[in-house]
């Protein structure tokens, strides 16, 4: 299994390409909310960026606060997010400690599935998909299926 | 949002309220610049003064805007407090993806609000703020304050004005987001005039994309394009500045007032010595991948032992060009020092180093003393330009009031019009021959941008005039369709017309897409049009004797080329707004 990581964003540019690739290609969305990975200054221009993406906790906090089962721990690391018994509750980003959560205005959440579809789009090599083992195939299936 | 019509957020200033307009014209007029033109048709009092509080300041995006890379700028239009005239200027930053994420075409502001205030507008959201507390504040105080302020970091684009704007000073710009700017043609006091300090655009929204595997696929390429091949390298690596070393081999950098078209000193303010001794960091416009914002140094030593404090200044080939070689500042480091003074105080950075570049000679002429500038100024000290850029911001006596409506303006008072460097507005930094010297003279927005006649200049020895006006007239068509996208023209070589087209139908523009030309020369009427009823008559634009008497690389200009081109380009003008054939 993979995660994704943030290890250079002292390197980042602020140019959102990585936000708008999520929203574009795994959610269908033109946003740069609605996306597994959010750019934000940090205490304004003059000192860089950071990224809110999930850190792919292993004990994920998100899915220890989902009250009906839609999160549920992701082998490796992050959460796999059944939406269609998802409730819009909020429980999931109210828990998550790193403001990784993002809900639309319905209440829709909007987390990182550790695809990897952003970091092709970051001209500067922030963002990479690492290896930390585990996952059974049909956890991989089911990670790609949630995923589309 | 993908609509065939705009939607347009109105904000009456006096009361603070908004209402939401659906104008119609997308598939004549597009957006950006189209758009800009169209809504002050609209809303816009073309015979009272710039300052009237129903003038509008709009500021608008494109079509594209968000969906594709590169599609990240946002067009300001206004009457402009230079000239009285209708006036665009462009910014990047973050605004164009935070008004399009607000669901807005475009923003409308009118009237005036009775105290100084901050406009917040998001996708669900709208107050008129007071804010007198900020009122003089400088740029880079108020940005940090109002970040505090507001909600939505990352995600928000803050435009805000400094002391120059406030005081109405003709040459005030509007910051955006920190390291951009609508910088020219004094956006900065059309904001001032309405007491409101700065425009904050919470881009809260999203929007479902089209089903079609196209749209994604297109993205796809239209990225490898721009990041993956070098078409776009010499933006991202020197930047801009990369120009510098390259016009002063050329003869076509403009020094000291423009004295001279090249100097041995020009090592110490290359883009190259940028980047090897002051540069930290770069920097993108939300939504493009190339990252061509420059972020270099500026240092003082405000105490003994080494005390410091440090603020981070960007640099481009213009404001190098204005407070480095028009001022005779040949060190980097001292070049963003008055730079970094220009950003405080919210002042055009070209108009500024081009004004105190002729106050300088003026004072070495003896046509003015040190009674009006109160500052030896002399080319090279760069110290007293810092100060001067202060008394220039707030108006701090008649000559430098004077000098902030335009240089020409100080000139008919003072004298020393023939060696003020003024082509409709301050120039810009390319003293490249006759047909850029009446392209910015007679352009539009007055900038280097509203077509190449930089370009032209070099490739070409002739000295046919009508060959030139075509090229003018034909380039300044098609980049009128690329600033209503509202594209980034670095990115104009990649963005052909086809392409547009292929990128247009692909998020669901067909019409527009198949009429592109048509449109191209609707948006170029519109816009002359705009300017031409608030006054602008070509035939009133003189060209200074500074500008006949440069040596380029092909010699010294020819003042009769110069005059031929000026009144054959301006003829052109004329026909363009009049023209009944040039509907969309």
């Amino acid at each position: 299994m993979k995660i994704l990581i943030t290890p250079r964003m002292e390197r980042c540019i602020g140019c959102h390409s990585c936000s708008l690739a999520c929203a574009r290609l795994v959610h269908q969305r033109l946003s740069w909310d609605m996306a597994g990975i959010r750019i934000a200054s940090s205490g304004g221009l003059s000192t860089g960026f950071e990224a809110r993406t999930c850190l792919a906790c292993t004990q994920a906090p998100c899915a220890a606060a989902c009250p009906t089962g839609a999160y549920s721990q992701r082998r490796g690391g992050g959460v796999i997010v059944r939406k269609n018994i998802c409730i819009r509750c909020g429980e999931c980003a109210r828990a998550c400690p790193v403001d990784a959560i993002y809900l639309d205005p319905t209440g829709d959440p909007f987390v990182c599935l550790h695809c990897g579809k952003c970091v092709p789009y970051c001209p500067h090599d922030c963002l990479e998909m690492k290896e930390v083992g585990g996952g059974s195939p049909a956890e991989k299936a089911e990670a790609s299926e949630v995923a589309a | 949002m993908i609509r065939d019509y705009f939607r347009v957020l109105i904000v009456d200033l006096a009361s603070g309220k908004g209402k939401v307009a659906y104008v119609p014209g997308r598939d004549e007029v597009a957006g950006g610049s189209g758009l800009g033109a169209l809504l002050f048709t609209k809303y816009g009092k073309a015979d009272r003064p710039w300052d009237d509080p129903e003038q509008p300041v709009i500021f608008a995006i494109g079509p594209l805007t968000g969906y594709f890379p590169l599609m990240s700028k946002t067009v300001a239009a206004f009457k402009s407090p230079y000239h009285d005239q209708y006036a665009e200027s462009h910014a990047g930053g973050r605004s164009a993806l935070a008004l399009r994420f607000a669901d807005l075409d475009a923003l409308v502001l009118t009237g005036q609000a009775p105290r100084p205030s901050a406009v917040v507008v998001g996708s669900r959201y709208l107050e008129l703020k007071e804010v007198h507390y900020l009122w003089g504040i400088d740029v880079q105080e108020s940005g940090k304050l109002l970040r505090r302020m507001f909600h939505g970091s990352g995600h928000r684009s803050i435009l805000r004005i400094g002391p120059a704007g406030e005081q109405k000073n003709a040459m005030a710009g509007i910051n955006a987001d920190t390291y951009r700017h609508f910088g020219r043609l004094g956006g900065g006091a059309a904001l001032g005039a309405k007491n409101i300090k700065a425009v904050v655009i919470i881009g809260d929204g999203s929007f479902p994309l089209m089903e079609s595997k196209d749209y994604p696929k297109l993205f796809e390429a239209v990225y490898q394009k721009l990041t993956a091949t070098d078409m776009m390298q010499k933006y991202h690596n020197l930047g801009t500045p990369g120009n510098v070393a390259v016009l002063n081999e050329l003869k076509a950098m403009p020094w000291r007032n423009l004295q001279a078209t090249t100097d041995l000193n020009v090592h110490g303010i290359t883009g190259e010595s940028f980047a090897e001794t002051a540069l930290l960091r770069n920097a993108a416009c939300a939504g493009c991948p190339v990252g061509c914002i420059h972020i270099g140094f500026s240092r003082e030593k405000f105490q003994a032992d080494y005390r410091y404090f440090y603020r981070q200044v960007s640099y481009d080939h213009e404001p190098i060009f204005a407070t480095g070689s028009m001022l005779g500042v040949t060190n980097c480091f001292a070049v963003l020092d008055i730079i970094d003074v220009v950003e405080q105080m919210g002042l055009d950075v070209m108009s500024a180093g081009v004004a105190l570049a002729w106050a300088t000679e003026a004072l070495e002429k003896g046509v003015v003393t040190e009674k009006e500038t109160l500052l030896p100024l002399k080319f090279g000290q760069h110290h007293a330009y810092q100060e001067a850029v202060r008394h220039l911001a707030y108006g701090v006596n008649d000559f430098y009031r004077l000098l902030g409506q335009g240089t020409l303006k100080a000139a008919a008072h003072y004298g020393g019009g023939d060696f003020a460097c003024v082509l409709g507005q301050e120039m810009a930094g390319y003293a490249t021959g006759e047909v850029y010297f009446a392209s910015q003279a007679l352009g539009l927005r007055h900038s280097h941008l509203d077509s190449a006649g930089y370009a032209y200049d070099q490739k070409h020895e002739d000295k046919e005039v009508e060959k030139a006006v075509d090229f003018l007239v034909a380039d300044e068509a098609s980049r009128a369709f690329l600033t209503s996208m509202v594209a980034c023209l670095f990115a104009r070589g990649i963005y052909t017309e086809e392409l547009l087209a292929e990128c247009l139908k692909a998020v669901g523009y067909g019409p527009l897409a198949d009429s592109i030309d048509a449109v191209s020369r609707n948006i170029q009427k519109l816009r002359w049009q705009a300017r031409l009823s608030t006054g602008f008559n070509p035939a009133n634009v003189s060209i200074p004797k500074r500008f006949t008497e440069v040596t380029t690389w092909k010699g010294q200009v020819d003042g009769e080329f110069l005059a031929g081109l000026k009144n054959a380009y301006g003829r052109s003008i004329l026909q363009l707004a009049r023209e009944e054939d040039r509907q969309g």
